[in-house]
């Protein structure tokens, strides 16, 4: 039950079968959906059950994707924050690298195991939204690599802002289409997605990117990209010989994050830290993509879960320096790891983001995206607060390639 | 309480509503019923208000008023822009129930149906919202985004309030799929004839009659045939295929036609409306029921 304080035997047993999480998830969709998205979940229930699934995604993990990612741990990136802590405290800090995978980021997990279920089914057409376009390059690439014709919906917005991934899926020979119409961005993209998806039911096969929308794609995403924090936790095992004490994700819709973190749910001594896009500040309106700390519950893009709306119920456009993390809604499981306070969610602002970017450069010599770079503005809070022989695990889920436009106009650079 | 369903074995039981009277006495004309729909308070709630209290004389059988929602997923670009243009007038859920309050304290006759998606329902409160939408003198509910999955939502709760609940089935509901669909289905079946959002296509009529055909197999209930009903032509012969026809899309551009540069009502704005209805209205009345 969401808001159950009495403590659970397990938190990696949902959703139950109509894809409830506590009182989120569900399938909240049009009824010309309803039979594709039952249909979805039977193949993926006879998917998982299949070992040659299964062996066909682990060929294609090793030898395309690149996996493991390795572990790594930040030496002068510790150092830099324990010299902060006045020598005192400063936490050890591990990166999850999923910013070295194929395309540059960890949608290429999801994108795998989903491209590979189109294919059971025997769609023949794949859509795809996308936001900082990094599920869309991921997206176009696994169409290239099976041959599936590809159109992925991006808000004008952003179609603006990341223009190179733009012209990735382009050259991946994908189909880009600018969403103009509310704000041009992410949800906008889903919208519109949705919009072909009900046109097109019986061909079209939709990539969704993120861990959130009707059932089951919130579990079966989370599902593929949980190989980050399976290989996270057996890497620090293997390195440390112990759990980490925290382990730190960055959340918009939430799939790297819910990844790192669902193998870690029932290990009780793992701190767990989601990290929302603060924007200008939460107590700027409409001035930030923080849903589960500066949102509340509704129901939007076919499941129930923490949404930026107003008073009547209108869905706000929120706002972030990442396009990737500016998206009003967040995964239902979140939700629920909210209220039942297995996980605490916390809003990094674009100033501390740009600045954590700038510091993981410069230390480490990792651009990294500009996700990630929220999850960074927490770690550099939390490793202080933190004793030298304690562990933090973040996941480095992107790399910056796609940002350095965006960072360089922000930092005064002509370029 | 077993909720009323669509072969209610005891239908003395259940009161009628006004959309069982309406429809019954269409269907005692031998005719089709119209069914419009516009988007409340759009493109101003006073310009709104008029063409919703005009739209009865002009030959419209059933309302539906349209809740608007930033965020309407199955809506082509004409119900989008028609809810943006109502969202930038300052409608609000308070202020389409105080619309339809103004319209029943002089017609206590023409149904009307609340259609839209779930989010501004849910954020309102259930319980209140089936109450003042009760009070207010709302018939009956199309809520998009509610597939029978989650009847316990709101479904469940307006049918034991009294509300009819109205169910969309479509190309892809099939036979398997037909029972659960109407199984809590009250007032009538909106048939979406063809795979899409609204506002674009229009389906051939011998298919739509055959998907009718089909429908009512499984039910009693009157079937209205919308998505792609632009013209007259299209009522008479959509219409002869079904209990009845949804006009939305058209209405709203109409709407949109009228308006000035800057996007305001003209004189002309309900006029235009109430006239495309009024010529709808011939064409379900050329529309001889078959049988």
């Amino acid at each position: 039950m969401a808001g159950a304080t009495a403590k659970l035997n397990s938190y990696r047993t949902g959703p139950d079968e109509r894809g409830h999480f506590g009182s989120f998830g569900g399938r909240f969709v049009a009824e010309t959906l309803m039979p594709l998205i039952l249909e979805l979940e039977a193949a993926y229930t006879e998917a998982k059950a299949d070992p040659a699934f299964h062996a066909e995604l682990a060929d294609l993990h090793t030898h395309y994707v690149g996996r493991p990612s390795p572990m790594y741990y930040a030496e002068r990136l510790t150092e830099h924050l324990r010299e902060k802590a006045g020598g005192k405290g400063g936490a050890k800090i591990y990166f999850k690298r999923d910013e070295l995978n194929h395309t540059g980021s960890h949608k290429i997990n999801n994108c795998l195991g989903q491209i590979l279920l189109a294919k059971r089914m025997g769609k023949t057409r794949i859509i795809a939204e996308t936001g900082a376009g990094q599920h869309g390059v991921a997206s176009a690439t696994v169409c290239a690599r099976f041959g599936f014709p590809c159109e992925v919906y991006m808000g004008a917005t952003d179609v603006e802002r990341q223009a190179p991934n733009v012209f990735r899926m382009k050259l991946l020979g994908a189909e880009v289409h600018p969403v103009t119409a509310g704000h041009g961005t992410l949800k906008d993209a889903m919208n519109e997605a949705l919009r072909d998806w009900v046109t097109n039911v019986e061909s079209t096969y939709y990539l969704i990117g993120t861990a959130a929308g009707p059932h089951p794609y919130p579990a079966m995403v989370r599902d593929f990209q949980s190989i980050i924090g399976t290989e996270a936790r057996a890497q620090i095992l293997e390195m440390e010989g112990r759990l980490p004490d925290a382990i730190v994700a960055c959340v918009g819709g939430g799939s790297n994050a819910i990844g790192l973190f669902h193998p870690f749910l029932d290990d009780e001594t793992v701190a767990i830290y989601g990290v929302e896009a603060g924007g200008h500040g939460l107590d700027v309106y409409n001035g930030h993509a923080a849903s589960l700390t500066g949102g509340r519950p509704g129901v939007l893009h076919g499941n129930r879960t923490y949404l930026l709306q107003d008073a009547d119920g209108q869905i706000l456009e929120g706002h972030s320096i990442s396009a990737g993390l500016d998206y009003p809604g967040i995964g239902p499981e979140h939700s629920w790891l909210k209220d039942s306070g297995r996980v605490t969610y916390v809003p990094a602002t674009d100033r501390e983001a740009l600045e954590a970017f700038q510091l993981l450069t410069r230390t480490e010599g990792i651009i990294p995206a500009l996700e990630p770079a929220h999850a960074l503005a927490h770690v550099a809070r939390l490793a202080p607060t933190m004793d030298r022989d304690q562990i933090i695990v973040m996941n480095l889920c992107g790399r910056g390639d796609k940002d350095v436009f965006t960072v360089g106009k922000l930092l005064g650079f002509d370029l | 309480m077993t909720p009323s369903t669509s072969r209610d074995p005891h239908p003395a039981a259940r009161p009628a509503t006004r959309i069982d009277v309406r429809l019954a006495a269409v269907a005692a004309e031998g005719r089709p019923a119209l069914v419009t729909f516009i988007t409340a308070g759009d493109p101003d709630y006073d310009t709104s208000l008029a063409i919703l209290n005009g739209l009865p004389a002009a030959g419209a059988d059933v309302i539906e008023l349209g809740m608007p929602f930033s965020d309407p997923m199955a809506e082509g670009p004409p119900i989008q822009a028609s809810t943006l243009r109502a969202l930038n007038a300052g409608q609000t859920m308070l202020r389409t129930l105080d619309m339809v309050r103004a319209f029943r304290a002089h017609d206590a006759a023409t149904p009307i149906v609340l259609m839209g998606y779930y989010n501004p329902i849910y954020i309102y409160g259930v319980d209140r919202f089936l109450a003042d939408a009760k009070a207010a003198g709302v018939d009956g509910l199309i809520v998009v985004d509610l597939p029978p999955e989650e009847d316990e939502e709101l479904c469940i709760p307006a049918l034991a309030a009294g509300v009819n609940f109205i169910r969309l089935a479509t190309p892809t509901t099939d036979d398997k799929r037909l029972p659960a669909v109407l199984a809590n289905t009250s007032g009538f079946v909106y048939y979406v004839s063809i795979l899409g959002i609204t506002g674009t296509a229009s389906a051939d009529a011998s298919r739509v009659g055959d998907a009718v055909a089909r429908i009512k197999r499984h039910t009693d209930l009157p079937v209205m045939v919308g998505f792609g009903v632009k013209t007259r032509e299209h009522a008479r012969s959509m219409g002869a295929e079904a209990d009845g026809v949804v006009v939305g899309s058209a209405l709203v551009n109409a709407v949109r036609d009228s308006l000035d540069a800057e996007g305001r009502a003209t004189a002309a704005t309900v006029g235009a409306v109430t006239a495309l209805v009024a010529d709808l209205a011939v064409g379900v009345r050329e529309a001889h029921v078959a049988a």
